[in-house]
């Protein structure tokens, strides 16, 4: 339904999307994750024909994007990051205007209207001032204009930014339940949201895309990966050093329990070495006492703070170490 | 076609249901009231003085007078009020982010223009239709000679028209509606006093500044003259601002 391929945007020399390509099939829900300015907004407008791509070609439905953006503007709901609504309207005159513009015939555009007023519980305040309404009912009223005209492809920018959690679950459930007969893409910055609602996720970091699978497959992946936390009685410094300089380890981070308790450390080391025997050995052969040692499985929290963090390469180390690093980043990235 | 009259539905509701359209009515109602006045008065007294000292050998069409003075003090008000018609009509669509909504769905870029070009042009003729309203006394009193009278309206609407095109463009190029009123001021009275400038000038670039001055052409309408090359002037004026601003948009979705 959606193909995309080698798609790329550059915008005043830097590379807002960098060679993107995926599918989604018809009825499949896609989830678009990654960190603020990693290229989600850019590549959605790319796919509505709000702008042009600067390399490679997306197609919807069949139809190119940029050739036969009409066409593919037909086929499309699109919510953006921020609801397109004129706060002077009501809901159902700004619901009228959007079915009017979008082509939608004249006898059927009350009972469109109707219908996503019904569907996006809206009925409470149909003749209220969109200006006037809470953040919540302004985000369904834009969810709702997204669905007028029955799309074949919705493609929705952080559709629950601003609900409360009842009303996440209530787009989340809308989402779902559209999914059998149409195509969705959503990006988002919450996690379970995309174990709920999706079937598939891209996980896109500085515009290129660093994973792609179910959000099963994702944490499969990593699942056990090799991330062992252990504690050890002895001092922490030389603890530290001993287990970097163990074959496969790549990082080791250290959390003070304070001057009572021992220190623990998390290690991080290659994908399916399992170097629980080694460690314990190596503690032992120092004389430390090895109070306590598990593998630590990742969730898919896990997986896109590892994924979106590093490049590529190197993102399975450092990632324990580097996770305050990452709650930093949303703040100062860039949205674009 | 209905995209555009959705369009422009919108957009005459949006201006009225801000204060826009009220401030801007009453403002220009009370303008031209006061000035269809002062210039009566000023032109019966001079008719009376005259009259005291005999000198009636020529009578004084005091409502064409009256009439002309009017419409030519009308162009400069415009001036100031007509930023205030085209500033929001890009400008705030893209500030809100409903730009994004307009250019995804099934509407073309020209409708989008056409509806929003439109509205303005409603709101243009709702204010000279005000203004007529206010020059009625002199038909009630009078016989003064209609055709002046409509072709300086017809004058006045093409005047408008060129600038509110101008306006339209430039509200293309800013999300901000003060950047937009300012700028869309400024050109339109670049446009105004550029005629001041001929003066000094000689030789074709005189003819080619007197051509390019927006009120220059305006003139000819209050005498009751309607000229081709006038109306083609101000036509071709809207045209290039409606087609500047077609490229705009366009150069936008690229850009932004």
């Amino acid at each position: 339904m959606i193909e995309v391929e080698h798609l790329s945007k550059v915008y005043s020399g830097r590379k807002a999307v960098d060679d993107v390509s995926f599918n989604v099939g018809k009825g499949e829900v896609l989830g678009f994750l990654g960190p603020n300015g990693a290229g989600k907004t850019t590549t959605m407008r790319i796919l509505t024909c709000y702008m042009p791509s600067t390399e490679g070609t997306a197609r919807i439905a069949g139809f190119d994007v940029f050739e036969q953006s009409l066409e593919v503007r037909k086929r499309i709901g699109y919510l953006p990051e921020t609801p397109p609504i004129y706060p002077e309207m009501s809901v159902e005159s700004y619901l009228g205007f959007v079915a009017r513009i979008k082509d939608t015939p004249s006898n059927r555009r009350t009972q469109q209207v109707g219908k996503v007023i019904e569907e996006c519980s809206l009925g409470d305040v149909r003749h209220r001032i969109i200006g006037r309404l809470s953040k919540g009912y302004k985000q369904r009223v834009g969810l709702a204009q997204a669905l007028l005209n029955d799309p074949e492809v919705l493609i929705l920018d952080e559709p629950t930014i601003g609900l409360d959690p009842r009303q996440i679950h209530e787009v989340r459930s809308l989402i779902k339940g559209l999914a059998p007969a149409r195509t969705v893409i959503l990006s988002t910055h919450i996690l379970p949201e995309v174990s709920m609602t999706c079937n598939r996720v891209v996980i896109i970091n500085k515009g290129k895309v660093v994973a792609m699978d179910t959000p099963e497959g994702l944490a499969a992946q990593m699942k056990g990966a090799e991330r062992i936390a252990l504690t050890v009685a002895g001092p922490a410094e030389a603890v530290r050093a001993k287990i970097l300089a163990i074959e496969d380890v790549f990082s080791v981070a250290v959390a003070d329990g304070g001057p009572a308790a021992a220190p623990s450390f998390t290690v991080e080391c290659r994908l399916h070495s399992d170097l629980r025997p080694v460690l314990a050995r190596a503690m032992v052969a120092e004389g430390w006492d090895l109070l306590e040692m598990r593998g630590v499985s990742l969730s898919l929290e896990d997986v896109f703070i590892n994924l979106t963090t590093q490049e590529p390469g190197e993102a399975e180390s450092a990632a324990a170490g580097s996770r305050p690093a990452a709650e930093d980043q949303p703040g100062n990235g860039q949205e674009v | 076609m209905h995209n555009i009259t959705a369009i422009w539905q919108r957009e005459m509701k949006s201006y009225f249901v801000s204060p826009i359209a009220y401030v801007v009515l009453t403002v220009f109602i009370f303008l031209s009231g006061y000035f269809f006045y002062s210039y009566l008065a000023n032109v019966a007294h001079a008719t009376l003085m005259l009259a005291q000292f005999g000198q009636e050998s020529q009578p004084i069409n005091v409502p064409g007078i009256v009439i002309r003075a009017l419409f030519q003090t009308m162009s400069v008000v415009l001036l100031f009020i007509i930023p205030m018609l085209t500033m929001g009509l890009f400008a705030e669509e893209k500030k809100r982010g409903t730009i994004e909504l307009l250019l995804t769905s099934p509407v073309g870029y020209l409708q989008v223009i056409a509806g929003k070009y439109l509205a303005s042009l409603t709101f243009l003729l709702i204010m000279l239709a005000a203004n007529a309203v206010t020059i009625l006394p002199l038909f009630l009193y009078g016989k003064p000679d209609l055709k002046p009278v409509l072709a300086g309206y017809l004058g006045m609407f093409l005047y408008g028209m060129a600038l509110l095109a101008v306006g339209l463009f430039i509200s293309t190029l800013t999300e901000n509606q003060i950047v937009a009123v300012i700028l869309t001021f400024g050109v339109s009275l670049a446009l105004f006093v550029i005629e001041s400038m001929s003066a000094a000038m000689t030789g074709a670039s005189r003819t080619v500044v007197e051509y390019l001055s927006i009120i220059g052409h305006l003139d000819d309408f209050t005498k009751g003259v309607i000229d081709t090359s006038h109306v083609i002037y101000y036509a071709t004026f809207a045209f290039v601002g409606l087609f500047l601003a077609y490229r705009s948009i366009e150069s936008m979705r690229w850009k932004s």
